[in-house]
């Protein structure tokens, strides 16, 4: 992959094939995960009239759908425990802003699908569509990262017997192409 | 980052203050995370809120030194807005009345 290169109103890179897959696997996994939350949300006729959709009112389980998909409040500070009053306003937020949060994440997941040649090649995007992939790429990292459980001053590289050590160089390596988008997108107009 | 904030401290209140805290603003606060990446952090408050370069760069120096920043504040609606455009953008951020 080279850098990514803005050039009035878009912005395009080339990616090999391998590098296309692994991206493309990794996007489709995240939305994956999103579509099954949002199989999971209640269903009701009232929803189908009004249009107004309710999600679920329970955080995740998973650690990683967690991440994606945080409280409206700090409900886990050691100081000032949360109120019930507190968990039963984060649970309506929740409920009330999720469905279109999973709308959002799943959309911008497609945007990487649609656009991210599968042989691998030039990616040429819109703007819009490079935000959308700034998004989808770092969704990705937040789930890596959680899984690998990275810390600030993660190293380049762990010890050989350190079972996250493989999937560290993936990780990396979206972070440089993170920064890489940032940088051409920011360079003209921010 | 789970480090007690001292703002939060006196947030207990006497009974009977919701009514008068109605009338206090609410507002948005980022809290650090190991993955956001410092120039994105800087992108999102520039993109979302409309921020300078500058000022988003301080807001972002704020989460990442002192372990959060307050990125906006005003009704509690205006508030829940900001904050699921934050979800959204992968920022970790949560909204509390001012205290």
């Amino acid at each position: 992959m080279i850098p990514w290169e803005r050039v009035g109103d878009t912005a395009t890179t080339k990616i090999d094939r391998q590098e296309a897959a692994v991206l493309r696997g990794m996007v489709a996994g995240i939305e994956e995960m999103l579509k099954a939350r949002q199989d999971e949300a209640p269903q009701d006729e009232l929803a189908a009239l009004t249009g107004i959709r309710t999600g679920s009112t329970i955080a995740p389980d998973d650690p990683i759908l967690g991440r994606l998909l945080p409280d409206f409040y700090r409900l886990d500070a050691e100081d000032t425990p949360a109120t019930k009053a507190d968990r039963d306003s984060a649970a309506a937020l929740r409920s009330l802003h999720e469905p279109e949060l999973l709308d959002l994440k799943t959309g911008v997941a497609g945007v990487v699908l649609d656009t991210c040649p599968p042989g691998g090649g030039l990616v040429k995007l819109s703007l819009e569509q490079a935000d959308a992939w700034l998004s989808a790429i770092n969704d990705v990292r937040l789930a890596l990262g959680t899984t690998l459980d990275v810390t600030e001053d993660m190293p380049d590289e762990l010890p050989d017997d350190d079972p996250r050590a493989p999937h560290l160089g993936v990780y990396h390596w979206l972070t440089w192409m993170q920064e890489s988008l940032i940088a051409a997108l920011a360079g003209d107009e921010l | 980052m789970s480090t007690p904030v001292e703002q939060e401290q006196g947030r207990v209140e006497p009974i009977g203050s919701e009514l008068v805290s109605e009338d206090k603003p609410w507002q948005t606060i980022v809290w650090n995370d190991p993955v956001n990446l410092m120039s994105y952090v800087t992108y999102v408050f520039q993109k979302l809120f409309g921020y300078s370069r500058e000022q988003a760069t301080k807001l972002m120096l704020d989460v990442h030194h002192k372990g959060r920043a307050i990125v906006s504040s005003g009704s509690k609606e205006k508030m829940e807005g900001d904050v699921a455009r934050l979800h959204a953008a992968g920022l970790w951020a949560t909204m509390q009345h001012e205290s």
